[in-house]
């Protein structure tokens, strides 16, 4: 419980250092290492397929994406970048203060909601379910990457004019 | 064994109610379309949070696990598809400011 507890505050202030921070880049490493957290997470509640897709994509694959959008966006000099990072601070500050107040009044409530939860069944193979149980999904995961690239595709089609 | 799980997912939903104001926040403190995506991100990683821990609780990490996993594909797509959305509208605005985007139809 205490590590679990340890994972979930190092993931929360990750997460706050990753919207709070100037620079994107930061901010999309930031992004990684919350990823990295919620794997480790992950794995700690018996589910190490979902950690290792986290992983991979989440903390692999994303990052790149955002770094390549932002490197052929962001022109920024040194000079522009102080007035924001001042900018910044005066926007962003309340966050910190939100999520404490937030947490203090949540972890009031010590008593944990009454919700019915089904007994335990048994455990399934996760490959038995991906392949029989929710095939339909996979469908479906085909057909969003196929109109992902298709969007892509159209996005960065040179006009013939 | 259910006060214990009860327990669990009280702590567990804390941490995501907070993940997911952190989230919102920076959707709609910032005036930037990559952080509005990085905190779509944060929004998502609280529902995968939660998703791993119903499937925890409930006994069924299976079925969670492939959910999860659909999950990420269209995280993937959307960030994706996201990510060339903003190089579009910087090439032909020179920002990526949504205040900015005069041009659009409609």
């Amino acid at each position: 419980m205490i590590m679990n507890l340890t994972l979930l505050v190092c993931l929360l202030l990750v997460a706050i250092w990753t919207v709070m921070t100037t620079r994107l880049i930061h901010a999309v490493i930031g992004l990684a290492i919350t990823s990295v957290t919620l794997a480790i997470i992950m794995n700690h509640l018996n589910s190490p397929l979902a950690a290792v897709f986290e992983l991979s994509v989440c903390a692999g694959l994303i990052p790149v994406i955002f770094i390549t959008t932002v490197s052929f966006t962001q022109r920024i000099s040194k000079k522009q970048l102080r007035v924001r990072e001042k900018e910044r601070f005066i926007k962003f500050w309340y966050l910190p203060v939100i999520i404490v107040v937030a947490g203090l009044l949540l972890a009031l409530f010590t008593h944990a909601p009454q919700i019915t939860v089904p007994p335990a069944g048994a455990e399934e193979n996760v490959r038995n379910v991906l392949w029989n149980l929710r095939h339909i999904d996979l469908l479906g995961q085909v057909i969003v990457l196929l109109a992902g690239a298709f969007g892509v595709v159209v996005f960065f089609k040179e006009s013939g004019k | 064994m259910i006060q214990e799980n009860m327990q669990l997912l009280w702590y567990f939903g804390i941490f995501a109610i907070l993940l997911f104001i952190t989230g919102f926040y920076c959707i709609l403190a910032s005036f930037n379309m990559v952080r509005a995506l990085i905190g779509l991100e944060i929004l998502i990683k609280a529902a995968t949070l939660l998703i791993i821990l119903a499937g925890y609780i409930v006994g069924k990490t299976a079925l969670a696990q492939a959910i999860v996993i659909t999950l990420i594909v269209i995280e993937i797509v959307v960030m994706v598809v996201a990510g060339g959305v903003i190089l579009w509208a910087f090439r032909h605005n020179d920002t990526i400011d949504p205040r900015n985007l005069s041009n659009m139809k409609g």
